[in-house]
Parts: C-alpha cells; sequence; structure tokens
C-alpha cells in the first residue's frame, strides 16, 4: 500500500470520509434501534448485522483489506473461520442440552 | 544443546563490532543462541519436573513411608518426617504436568529446535524479527520463574491439576495465583514466538525454496505455530477471566450454591465450570499437536537421512498435516464426555475424533514404509527415531477407545489416560527431541557425541519408559483413579493390579539412572567430543550442506543459498554420490 | 547481517515482514476476544435472566444499567480517531509530514477522550456499588471493556511514540517509516473493530 502516487491517495481520503460518514450513520441506527426495544431475537439480528457492515467497512478500507495481499486475505479467513467455529460449538453445546431456551422457545 | 561453547570460538576473531558478554550470550538476538537458550532452559525445565513425578512415584509404591535419602530436605508443611503430605502429593501432579508441558516439551520442540533449525533449514540468515524472538524467550523465562517461585508462597504451588478445572482452582490457595501469572507469561511467550516463526517461514525462505521444497521438520514448525497462535489466545482470555474470579470475587466459573466444606460459597453465582473446561481444551487439545509434530517433523528428518531414501509420500504428509491442524480445532469436547453433554455435540465430537486420528496414521504410516528398502544406518539419532515410531503408535492406539463416549465413560480419569498420553509424549515426543539432539548437536556444537553412551542411553531409556507406562494401560482398565495419592491401597478393585506400582516406581528411578550417561555425554562431547564435519550426517537439507558447523555467527550461511531441489533427494540416479544437496547446483540444465 | 524484506516486499508474497507479522498478531487478538467473547455467549445463554439481579433490584436490559449515550459518544469518538488515524498515514504517503503530526496528535487526543469517558463510566458504576463481583454481566462487562481499555492505552503508548520519538525516522527512512505507521494504524483500527462489536453486545442487547 505504500507505493501511491498523490492522485490515488487523495482518491482514498474521500473514501475514507465516505466510510465515516457511512459509520456514524449506522453508529446512530443501531441506537435508535437499542431503544425501540424490539424482541431478543430481531434486535440480535439487526445489531449483529450493523455491526458486521461497520466492520467490514472498517477492515476493507481502513485497513485496506480491500486491496490486500492474497496471503493476509486468507489469514483473516482462516482466523474468522476459526472464530466462527468457536461461536457456534459454545452455543450449540448448551442449545444441544437443554434446548432453545434462551430464544423463549 | 550446548553452553557457550556453542556459539563458535573460531568467529570471535570475524565479530568486529565488539559485542559484550550480555549482548552475545544473554540478551542475544541472533536465533542460534537463543535457541540454545530455550534448549538448556527447557533441559533443565524437564529434569526438574522429571524429579517431582520421582517423589511422587515413591509415595504410589510406599504409601505413607518416608522419603529416604532426601526426606529430611523438605520442610514440616510439605513432607514432615519425610513423609509426604496429600496436599504436597498434588502440588508435585499439577506442577509435573504443568512443567513438563510448558516448559519442557513445548520450549525444547518449538523454541529450542524450531529456532535453532528452522531458519538454517529455509535459507535464512536470521528469524525475521530478531529483537522478539530474544523477547520471546525472556518471556518464557520469568513466566518458568514465577510458575518456580509459586513452590514457596504460603500453602505452595497450585494444588488443581495441570488443567486446572474450576471451581476447585478457583478456591485454591495463592499458588494457583502465580500458576496463571505464569501462564500469561508463557502464553504471550509462544504468541510472540509463533508470529516469528510464521514471518520467517512465510517470508524468508531463501531462493528455489517454495513451500513444497521445504524440509517435513519445517512444515511441522509451520503447522505447530499456527496451532500456537490461534489456540492459545483463548486459554489467555480463559486465565484472565480465572484471575479476576481469583482477585475480584466475580464468578465467571461459580456455579451458584457451591458448598465447600459445608458453607456456601460467598460468590454472586451464576457462573459456569464448563466454560473453564471449554476454553482450556480449545486449548490443550491443539496443544497436543504442538507437543507431537515438532516430534514428527524431528523424526523424519532422522528417518530420511539416515535410510537414505526419500520419505515416502512426502506430499500427502504435508497434506496431512495441514489438515490435522485444521481438524485439531473442532475435537476439543472428547476430552469432556462425561460432563452431561447432549447427543448431537456427542456424537459431533466423537466422529471428528476419529477423523482426525486419519492424518496422524497416514503420517506414521508413511514414516514406516519410508524404511522400506533403504539401506539404514543404526546411529544413535536412528535409534532414537525408530523408537517414536513404535511408541506414538501404541499412545495413538491407546487412544481411540478415549474418543469414543462409550469407552470413554469408564476409562475416563483413571491411570490409562495416563498411560495413554504419556505414550504419546514420553516415549513418543521426548524420544523424538531426545533424537534430534543427537542428530543437530554436531551442527551446533561442530562436535560429535559418544555412539556407546548414546546407545546405553537409548536401550535403557527405552526399556525402562514401557515399565512405567505400560501398567498404567492395564491398572486404568482394572479402574483405579489417576488421583489417588495412596495408588490405591485402600480400594478393593485396586488389589489386583496395586503391585505395579512398584514396579512402575522402580522403572521411573531407573529411567533416571538411564539418564546420566546422557548428561554426562552432553557436556563431556561439547568440550572432548570429536570434531564433526559440516555435513556430518551427509544429508540433503541446507542447514547440513551449505551452512557451516557450527553456523556463522551473524547470518549462518558465508553466502545466502540458492536451492535447486526436494528436501529428500537421497541415492537419486541421476547423481553419483548417495545425497544430493538441495543447493548443489544441477550438472545439467536439464536437471529439476 | 540484514533480514531480507523488512522494507521491501517480497515478490512472491507481495508483503513486507511486518504487515505479516501484525496481521498474525491481529489474528491471534482476534482468538483472544474471540474467547472471551464465547465466554460472554456461554454465560448468557446459561443465564436465567439477563442482565439479571444487582443490588436486590432486577434488570431486564443492559441499557437499564449501563449509560448508551456516554458509550455512543465513545464509538464515535473512536472511529473518529480511526479516521485521523488513516489520515496520517495517507499524508505520509503524500509526503506531507506537517499534515501527519496534526492528524496523529489528534488521534492521540481522541485515544485519551475516550478513556477519560470511559473513566466516568466505570466511576458512576462504582459509586453505585455496581462492581464486577455483583454479578455475571457486570463482570463480563467490565473484563471486556478493561481489556479493550488496555489495548487502547498500548495503542496510545505506541501512537505516542511515533508521534514523538520515533518520527525521527521520517529523516532518515521515510519509506520505512510510513510502513510503520500503516502497521501501528493496522492495530489501531483493530482496536476500534472490537468496539464496534462490543458495543451492541454489552450495551444494546
Amino acid at each position: 500500500m505504500s507505493e501511491h502516487s498523490v492522485e490515488e491517495i487523495k482518491k482514498h481520503v474521500r473514501v475514507y470520509m465516505l466510510v465515516f460518514g457511512s459509520l456514524a450513520v449506522l453508529t446512530a441506527v443501531t441506537v435508535v434501534v437499542g431503544y425501540l426495544e424490539l424482541p431478543f431475537v430481531p434486535a440480535l439480528i439487526v445489531a449483529l448485522l450493523i455491526a458486521t457492515v461497520k466492520a467490514g467497512l472498517v477492515a476493507a478500507y481502513f485497513m485496506h483489506l480491500v486491496s490486500e495481499e492474497q496471503v493476509i486475505r486468507s489469514l483473516v479467513w482462516l482466523s474468522l473461520g476459526l472464530l466462527l467455529v468457536m461461536f457456534l460449538l459454545f452455543s450449540v453445546y448448551y442449545v444441544d442440552q437443554i434446548g432453545l431456551m434462551i430464544f423463549g422457545f | 544443546m550446548a553452553d557457550h561453547a556453542a556459539v563458535p570460538e573460531g568467529h570471535h576473531g570475524e565479530d568486529v563490532h565488539h559485542t559484550s558478554f550480555w549482548r552475545k550470550y544473554i540478551f542475544s538476538t541472533d536465533h542460534k543462541v537463543i535457541g540454545i537458550q530455550y534448549g538448556i532452559t527447557a533441559l533443565l525445565f524437564l529434569l526438574f519436573g522429571f524429579s517431582l513425578v520421582m517423589l511422587m512415584r515413591w509415595q504410589l509404591a510406599y504409601p505413607g513411608e518416608p522419603v529416604p535419602l532426601i526426606g529430611w530436605l523438605f520442610t514440616d508443611d510439605t513432607m514432615p518426617g519425610g513423609i509426604m503430605l496429600p496436599e504436597f502429593y498434588n502440588q508435585l501432579g499439577a506442577m509435573h504436568g504443568t512443567i513438563m508441558v510448558f516448559l519442557g516439551i513445548v520450549p525444547l520442540a518449538v523454541g529450542a529446535f524450531g529456532n535453532y533449525i528452522v531458519p538454517l533449514q529455509i535459507g535464512a540468515p536470521d528469524m525475521a524479527f530478531p529483537k522478539l524472538n530474544m523477547a520471546s524467550y525472556w518471556a518464557f523465562f520469568v513466566g518458568g520463574v514465577i510458575m518456580l517461585g509459586s513452590f514457596f508462597v504460603p500453602a505452595g504451588a497450585a494444588k488443581a491439576g495441570w488443567t486446572s478445572y474450576a471451581p476447585l482452582s478457583v478456591i485454591e490457595s495463592m499458588g494457583q495465583t502465580m500458576w496463571l501469572l505464569g501462564m500469561v507469561f508463557l502464553i504471550t511467550s509462544s504468541l510472540l514466538g509463533a508470529v516469528n516463526f510464521l514471518t520467517t517461514i512465510v517470508q524468508l525462505r531463501a531462493e528455489g525454496m517454495t513451500f513444497m521444497r521445504m524440509p517435513f521438520f519445517v512444515w511441522a514448525q509451520f503447522i505447530t505455530s499456527f496451532l500456537l497462535l490461534l489456540a492459545f489466545p483463548p486459554l489467555e482470555a480463559a486465565a484472565f477471566l480465572q484471575l479476576s474470579d481469583r482477585l475480584l470475587d466475580t464468578s465467571f466459573f461459580m456455579p451458584s450454591g457451591l458448598v465447600v466444606s459445608g458453607e456456601v460459597v460467598d460468590v454472586a453465582g451464576g457462573g459456569s465450570p464448563l466454560l473453564w473446561q471449554h476454553l482450556f481444551w480449545f486449548l490443550a487439545h491443539p496443544e497436543v499437536y504442538v507437543l507431537v509434530l515438532p516430534a514428527m517433523g524431528i523424526v523424519a528428518e532422522i528417518i530420511a537421512n539416515n535410510s537414505r531414501k526419500p520419505l515416502r509420500g512426502y506430499k500427502a504428509m504435508v497434506y496431512s498435516l495441514i489438515f490435522l491442524g485444521f481438524m485439531s480445532f473442532i475435537v476439543w469436547a472428547h476430552h469432556m464426555f462425561i460432563t452431561g453433554m447432549g447427543q448431537a455435540m456427542s456424537v459431533f465430537f466423537q466422529t471428528t475424533t476419529m477423523i482426525i486420528s486419519i492424518p496422524s496414521v497416514i503420517i506414521l504410516t508413511a514414516l514406516f514404509l519410508s524404511l522400506w528398502g533403504g539401506s539404514i544406518r543404526f546411529t544413535t539419532p536412528m535409534l532414537f527415531a525408530l523408537g517414536f515410531l513404535p511408541m506414538f503408535g501404541i499412545g495413538g492406539l491407546t487412544g481411540l477407545p478415549l474418543g469414543l463416549a462409550p469407552t470413554d465413560i469408564p476409562l475416563h480419569d483413571t491411570y490409562y489416560v495416563i498411560g495413554h498420553f504419556h505414550y504419546v509424549v514420553a516415549p513418543g515426543t521426548i524420544l523424538a527431541l531426545m533424537a534430534g539432539i543427537y542428530y543437530w548437536f554436531p551442527k551446533m556444537t561442530g562436535r560429535t557425541m559418544n555412539d556407546t553412551l548414546g546407545k546405553i542411553h537409548f536401550w535403557g531409556t527405552i526399556v525402562s519408559m514401557n515399565f512405567i507406562f505400560f501398567p498404567m494401560l492395564i491398572q486404568g482398565m482394572a479402574g483405579v483413579s489417576r488421583r489417588l495419592y495412596d495408588g490405591g491401597e485402600i480400594y478393593a478393585h485396586a488389589q489386583d493390579v496395586i503391585v505395579y506400582n512398584e514396579v512402575m516406581s522402580i522403572a521411573s528411578w531407573v529411567l533416571f539412572v538411564f539418564q546420566i550417561p546422557f548428561i554426562v555425554n552432553l557436556l563431556i562431547s561439547l568440550k572432548k567430543g570429536k570434531a564433526a564435519t559440516d555435513n556430518h550426517w551427509d544429508a540433503t537439507t541446507i542447514e547440513w550442506s551449505a551452512a557451516p558447523s557450527p553456523p556463522v555467527g551473524h547470518g549462518n550461511f558465508h553466502d545466502l543459498p540458492q536451492v535447486y531441489r526436494d528436501p529428500y533427494e537421497y541415492s537419486h540416479p541421476d547423481h553419483d554420490e548417495d545425497y544430493w544437496p538441495q543447493n548443489a547446483p544441477p550438472a545439467e540444465a536439464s536437471e529439476d | 547481517m540484514q533480514i531480507p524484506f523488512t522494507v521491501a516486499p517480497r515478490p512472491d508474497t507481495g508483503v513486507n515482514n511486518a504487515k505479516i507479522g501484525v496481521w498474525l498478531f491481529l489474528a491471534s487478538e482476534v482468538m483472544l476476544f474471540g474467547g472471551l467473547f464465547s465466554a460472554y455467549i456461554f454465560l448468557r445463554i446459561g443465564a436465567p435472566e439477563w442482565p439479571g439481579e444487582i443490588g436486590g433490584h432486577m434488570y431486564e436490559r443492559a441499557s437499564d444499567i449501563l449509560n448508551v449515550p456516554l458509550a455512543t459518544l465513545n464509538t464515535i469518538i473512536l472511529i473518529g480517531s480511526s479516521v485521523t488515524m488513516v489520515m496520517s498515514w495517507a499524508s505520509l504517503a503524500m509526503k506531507r509530514f506537517d499534515r501527519y503530526r496534526l492528524y496523529m496528535g489528534a488521534t492521540i487526543a481522541l485515544g485519551f477522550a475516550f478513556l477519560i469517558v470511559k473513566a466516568f463510566e466505570y466511576g458512576e458504576k462504582f459509586s453505585h456499588g455496581y462492581l464486577p463481583a455483583e454479578n455475571n454481566f457486570l463482570a463480563i462487562y467490565f473484563v471486556l471493556t478493561g481489556l479493550h481499555g488496555l489495548h487502547v492505552i498500548g495503542g496510545i503508548i505506541v501512537n505516542m511514540y511515533f508521534m514523538w520519538p520515533g518520527a525521527r525516522m521520517w529523516k532518515t527512512d521515510p519509506k520505512r517509516f510510513t510502513n510503520r505507521i500503516e502497521i501501528a494504524g493496522l492495530y489501531w483500527h483493530f482496536v476500534d473493530l472490537v468496539w464496534i462489536f462490543l458495543f451492541p453486545t454489552i450495551y444494546l442487547l
């Protein structure tokens, strides 16, 4: 990422400002949805969806993943995959044992 | 595994910028010195951890009798009159496991061999981040000191086992806090090391050293580093949570209404003891592969070299290794079958456990097949490497019943489990590590170790190890629990097999006696060993063929090597000698 | 002795050593926070009520205990600091060292602002007697935000180093210095990223 002309960087900067704007808007949306006091499952889905989009924006543009080399991207996918496996098995373990109490079933 | 003599005398002159003794040997950033620092420290810890268990074995063989000769050395709150207290027995047990795994084998296999050999085998002048490498060693050292120091705090070291299961560990004495602090340092050290290894292997391979031309040992270290990098952090998280449970009185692992000594513990409750087990085994199952993969790597190097033919199925071995790495993250709950997990989870973990045995079998089979038709040289390292194969085989096969819930439930927490995993790590990994020491000693010091002493060491070790661990399998199948301070004396079901306690204990002391030739050999060969040539074993990998023995002080090689072919081109039909080094330029342009 | 590829990228991987190193470190950080989030999931699924009873009072929602407006402010602060951080790198890439100083200074200031707001939040909890030992919701809240706070402090220290003593490298080796700021930025953005998940899961759900 260090081999860029001044012109290109200026283009980058415009993107950064756009990303900042979207992040601010999305934060506002999360908070507003939080005050709506939705039932748990929709609230969970909305909150995680927005958080993922925000995180994606930060990772893609601020952390330059969108134009990063394959080596780095594979590493990111690997750790995200493991993270997902961990979350999934930790929650499924409980659900398998006690049923879907948490979701009100 | 040498002390300062390992740094070449010949290079004092070359060192133009006079580095001080401290810079050169203590706070060195040279991967070779750091590797040797790791090696010495780890060997001392191995010896210490072994001493702990030799004391325990006295209590198991002769419960309640005073320890002879050294009993008087101990204080009244550990062994009054030389008779071991149960609390002290528990400290020994917990610390034996912790020290052997985290301070002995991992630092020796990864810290010492990985550090010393990997940059040489890929043709790199050093690790990618030399200062980080030094920080990694010193974090490890501090962690080790904290662990040792925990024996001297009030009520002694951690007593809750090397697994530190909650809630027992949360209500433990101060030693457990030290254990957790020590672990945080050790984990940090491993993380720094892993980042460094991975970067080095990805970035600093010599020209022509493609991934599929890397020696198997480097591949093993590569996958091991991934496991360290991604599996250790959850345990660090768990250690933080347990520290907070102990110091801030939170109840992450404390259930509501827990009763200790007849009184309800005064905590908020609502926590989950199982959470600790999940986080712990999320690390500790990959950790098993951290212990064994470098050993497989060492054995592969030595077998290829001493059977004078290429490894059979190098690619299959590499792919198995990668698959093994992935799978090791999703088998952890097979340590927890008796926690009352649901049917679906139990089936899932049994299936993944059976699947993960396939790549290990492929690797082991490939190693066996590599012997087929070879012209085997029975050198000392080769003996140890050959010893590894059946021992690891027993370790692996005895694991199968533990991977299936119906057979695991009666065997859980018996001596069978102890026998099983000791076969994997003691006659398995430790034999391989010994093989590595004998194999690379000439590279590290420029001198060779004595063969006769080496053979005495080998035969004594393998025989006595089997006398220690095989009876454990028998005792375990009779149902003897692994946690009994008196070795099962008061239980009727243990009476038929209790006689083995004495056999195992004597074998463990005999094992110690047979380590003396090794120690003597190591120390004497440093100064008086026969001088070794640069390529002492006529090997093809570039740590032997391109670097002098010992390698150049800074930068390893006189000129960075260029690699032309696969790692194990032994007895190649197009080449006159029976080995064709990776860095030897091809004679005809058509080759490779 | 010179370690290859400390500044220039290796041709076949396309990156330099430091970048691979920091991403590996971040991968391990993902698993560290992943472990804590898993603990959160595990405890939460197992709890009959969440956040549950604190000081004899039953709470239905996290937002009844925690200060959402302050946390929202902190979210904006942290996102803002990410922007200034990436701008400080862009300034270096455009060879504008004066602007770099400005943006890096802003990043550090925003980092401190985050910590000050956090300190107010903690103080408010402590004054109500909401301590980690009270219940598991508070315990996980304090551990997660506390560890995140430690990461913010670490980031501020790194940034301060590059603001003052480390900035001398701009004169001797500008390319390497630009790389270093990018690396420091990757860490700082990661800290921001963790907060992006922390905020809804702890405060809003």
